[in-house]
């Protein structure tokens, strides 16, 4: 038995979930959506499975012990992770908070994110570990940081509801920051997507990807009518997410989650995603690099980065504690957070080593 | 807060400021902007760097300007400099006197057990529920207490008149958590400061077969290192078939007064420390010379393994045969480019070959490339010519370090895991169950408090409730 597989029927099962729990949006009926989290169970059992499967695969060829063998060393992978944590947050949500709602909302990006590394070539196949990576601090590292990843992205996305559930004015700052942001997240998906469509690359590391291909269909392209489009219909979507957005807002609304659930939801997932985030990102990073380099924090971009990121949520967590702030404020922490989380992973590598050919330590 | 308004002398102003919430947020801004400015700007470059990428963004005119006030200001070794070091050093003031200002009040409260409350206090509990079982108080309270076992807490049963009481906690000590976090940061940066302090930063390349007692910062400037250190060997180990690195080792001894006080052989993830300074395989180099040795393992047909070690150019005899060797040629990358020609690939050692040309009786016979990597390449006319290593060309690239705070800094880590487990995932819980006679039965009035994590609380009190009806 293959892993390829068990991860195709994972796939195909998020899709069917997708389906199932946007038709739910829209009829209610309790059965679909039973359907729905039927398959997201199925598609999740089976990713497992998969994940598991990898893992030995990459144990016989490696032969490097069963730890250091987790497949979780290439963008693909990391990415497939990402949605197997994605799924198992909202599954335990969905439990926690007896609610499909969510289901809508979440599955599509973890289909979205499959999507892209399916068609997109990203090298699926299995490398050995080069010397520097074979440390199982790196390990629990990169596991948690995702893990962490995960819970902020669901933070995010139900800030976002949040504030759009609350938002009633379109002139007013939550309302156009809410609007903006989705745009911004679905033209860089859609971007992405043509990067993959047009270039059909297959990236070795996602330091490779990112430096070389990511945006280069779009706003990074040579041509400048490619440029001048890409920025147009950037725009394009701004103005119609801004203007059609408060239809968004009916929908939840009318879904059973009330603003508060959604603050709720929002602070949980901080809650759990910052100590991990701060254990397994920080600390487990730092040592590490101490016993990789022999220093266990160097100020490089990618560690001062997460540091703003940790500064962001641990001013997201004191505001809410000691200042007692509730709603839009810390909504929109929420969001710059996991922006700078995202920016963390993908941004300090794609626009920072753009900028100077940093990134060569092996 | 201290609201007492006639504490308003300075002293207490900054005290109050420096408590606050809103310095915390000043100074993490500060930093974090300070610090976006730090991840684009390279740190410790050369200044033409940098100029060019402030060209791209604000002209050829302007950059040199520019480049001089950022330099003027540190912001091309910001995170080294004054100023940096003075944000850090605020924010730990910041975090002293906050925790300084509320420890005493939590302490109190975590010292205090739980007391049993008033009927008002009672009745100004929103979380509370209300139910009648047979039998008298006694028994009841007993049925009670056992049921709070079941639910992890330990009651205690207090009377006065004809109320009785039971109260409850758990977690009370875990208040302490926020606190805890904080002083580990603040251990984090002690240990940081430690390390600059008493610590150093450095670099040593050494050739295989050279020693050398001193390490060198990035600024050329020597450190001692008290001891000598040697490199009797290093070897890049790739994955079968590929030149995709599988190890880097380099064996090291440690010499001291003429002594060999240590041998280790040291990898990526796996340094050698002595006498609190550690040695991290960090790169390698390739630099081909004349006194290097090719080292070889011959077994003639029939005869018997000999170990054989000669210089380019030189040749060795193989006992047991009228054969001598020589090398000729050697590429530390051979590879076969498509029309057949040997080429060399790389500069470094990723495949190294030697061509051994072998006479007998000084008439030349045969030359063979015979290939460290490739097994196949060893046969030949007179037997296995193993080419076990080309020694003395390389040289290991260490990073070297002294940090005596890195300690406090792990100790910080510990504690700080500790300290957020405790602050996130675990809440003060407290419960009293006010029991009143009524004919035959008892009322029971439970009111409970807990300070996080309120949703599993509630299904935890359900179970308590449940498990006392089940009783009845």
């Amino acid at each position: 038995m293959n892993s390829s597989i068990f991860f195709g029927v994972a796939t195909i099962a998020y899709i069917f979930a997708m389906v199932a729990y946007i038709i739910y949006l829209a009829f209610k009926k309790s059965t679909i959506g039973i359907i729905g989290t039927t398959a997201t169970v199925v598609g999740f059992a089976s990713q497992t499975l998969a994940f598991g499967l990898r893992w030995a695969e990459f144990y016989d060829i490696g032969r490097m012990g069963v730890l250091r063998s987790i497949p979780l060393t290439n963008l693909y992978e990391s990415l497939v992770f990402f949605v197997w944590c994605l799924i198992l947050g909202y599954l335990v949500i969905e439990w926690k908070y007896k609610t499909r709602s969510f289901g809508a909302f979440i599955t599509p990006i973890a289909v979205i994110t499959l999507a892209f590394t399916s068609i997109s070539g990203v090298s699926t196949e299995i490398q050995p570990l080069v010397p520097a990576l074979q440390s199982n601090w790196l390990l629990a590292h990169v596991t948690m940081s995702f893990i962490a990843y995960s819970a902020f992205a669901i933070s995010c996305a139900a800030a976002l509801m949040y504030l759009a559930v609350t938002a009633e004015d379109r002139k007013s700052f939550p309302y156009i920051f809410w609007t903006v942001t989705l745009a911004l997240f679905i033209t860089s998906f859609v971007a992405m997507g043509f990067d993959f469509v047009t270039l059909r690359i297959s990236a070795k590391s996602p330091e490779a990807f990112i430096q070389n291909y990511l945006f280069k269909a779009s706003f990074r392209s040579g041509s400048g009518v490619i440029v001048a489009i890409s920025v147009a219909v950037l725009l394009a979507v701004v103005y119609l997410v801004w203007r059609y957005g408060f239809h968004l807002r009916k929908i939840i609304a009318a879904l059973s989650l009330t603003p508060d659930v959604l603050d709720d939801l929002t602070y949980k997932t901080i809650a759990i995603g910052f100590p991990i985030f701060t254990l397994g990102g920080l600390i487990f990073g730092a040592i590490w690099a101490d016993q990789a380099w022999g220093k266990y924090w160097s100020w490089d971009p990618k560690e001062t980065w997460s540091l703003i990121t940790w500064f962001v949520y641990a001013f997201y967590i004191h505001a809410r504690h000691m200042r007692g702030w509730r709603g839009n404020k810390v909504a929109i922490m929420a969001v710059i957070g996991f922006a700078c989380s995202i920016f963390t992973y993908l941004g300090v590598n794609l626009l920072l080593s753009g900028l100077h050919s940093y990134g060569s330590m092996q | 807060m201290d609201t007492n308004k006639e504490k308003t002398g300075i002293v207490d102003r900054v005290w109050r400021y420096f408590s606050s919430v809103s310095l915390a947020v000043v100074i993490f801004s500060i930093i974090s902007l300070t610090s976006i400015v730090g991840t684009i700007i390279e740190q410790q470059a050369e200044p033409a760097r940098n100029i060019k990428l402030l060209t791209k963004f604000f002209g050829e005119s302007l950059a040199p300007t520019l480049f001089k006030v950022l330099d003027a200001m540190g912001f091309t070794d910001m995170f080294g400099s004054w100023w940096f070091m003075g944000l850090l050093f605020l924010f730990a003031s910041n975090l002293v006197v906050c925790s300084i200002d509320r420890l005493p009040k939590i302490w109190k409260v975590v010292k205090t057990p739980i007391t049993p409350l008033s009927d008002d206090q009672i009745n100004a509990i929103t979380s509370k529920q209300e139910l009648v079982l047979k039998g008298n108080v006694e028994k009841t309270a007993q049925k009670v207490n056992d049921s709070l076992t079941k639910i992890g807490f330990r009651g205690d049963i207090r009377k006065e008149g004809i109320i009785t009481q039971i109260c409850a906690e758990k977690g009370r000590y875990s208040r302490l958590g926020v606190y805890v976090t904080h002083l580990s940061i603040l251990l984090i940066l002690l240990g940081a400061v430690v390390g600059m302090k008493f610590g150093f930063n450095g670099n040593l390349n050494l050739m295989e077969g050279t020693s050398s007692h001193v390490a060198f910062r990035s600024n050329g400037q020597e450190v001692p290192l008290g001891f000598e250190l040697r490199c009797d060997d290093f070897d890049v180990d790739f994955y079968p078939d590929s030149d995709r690195p599988k190890g880097y080792k380099s064996w090291l001894t440690v010499v001291e007064n003429g002594k060999e006080i240590m041998k280790k052989e040291i990898e990526v993830n796996s340094p050698l420390t002595y006498k609190g300074i550690t040695f991290y395989q960090a790169s390698f180099g390739f630099e081909p010379n004349r006194d290097a040795i090719f080292k070889f393992t011959v077994t003639p047909s029939g005869g018997k393994a000999q170990d054989i070690s000669a210089k380019f150019g030189e040749p060795f005899a193989v006992q047991g045969t009228n054969f001598t060797g020589m090398v000729v040629d050697f590429s530390p990358a051979l590879g076969v480019d498509e029309s057949g020609k040997l080429f060399t690939y790389a500069e470094s050692m990723n495949n190294p070959a030697a061509f051994v040309e072998f006479s007998e009786a000084g008439k030349p016979k045969f030359k063979q490339w015979i290939l460290k990597r490739y097994p196949e390449t060893w046969k030949s006319q007179i037997g296995t010519v193993e080419f076990k290593e080309l020694w003395g060309v390389q040289y290991t690239g260490l990073q070297v370090r002294k940090d005596p705070g890195v300690w406090i800094v792990y100790l910080g880590c510990i504690i700080m895991a500790l300290g957020l487990f405790t602050a996130f995932f675990m809440s003060h819980a407290r419960i009293w169950i006010r029991l009143r006679e009524e004919k035959n039965s008892t009322r029971l009035t439970i009111a409970s408090s807990i300070n996080k994590n309120r949703i599993a609380f509630s299904r935890t009190l359900d179970r308590f409730v449940k498990e006392l009806l089940d009783k009845a």
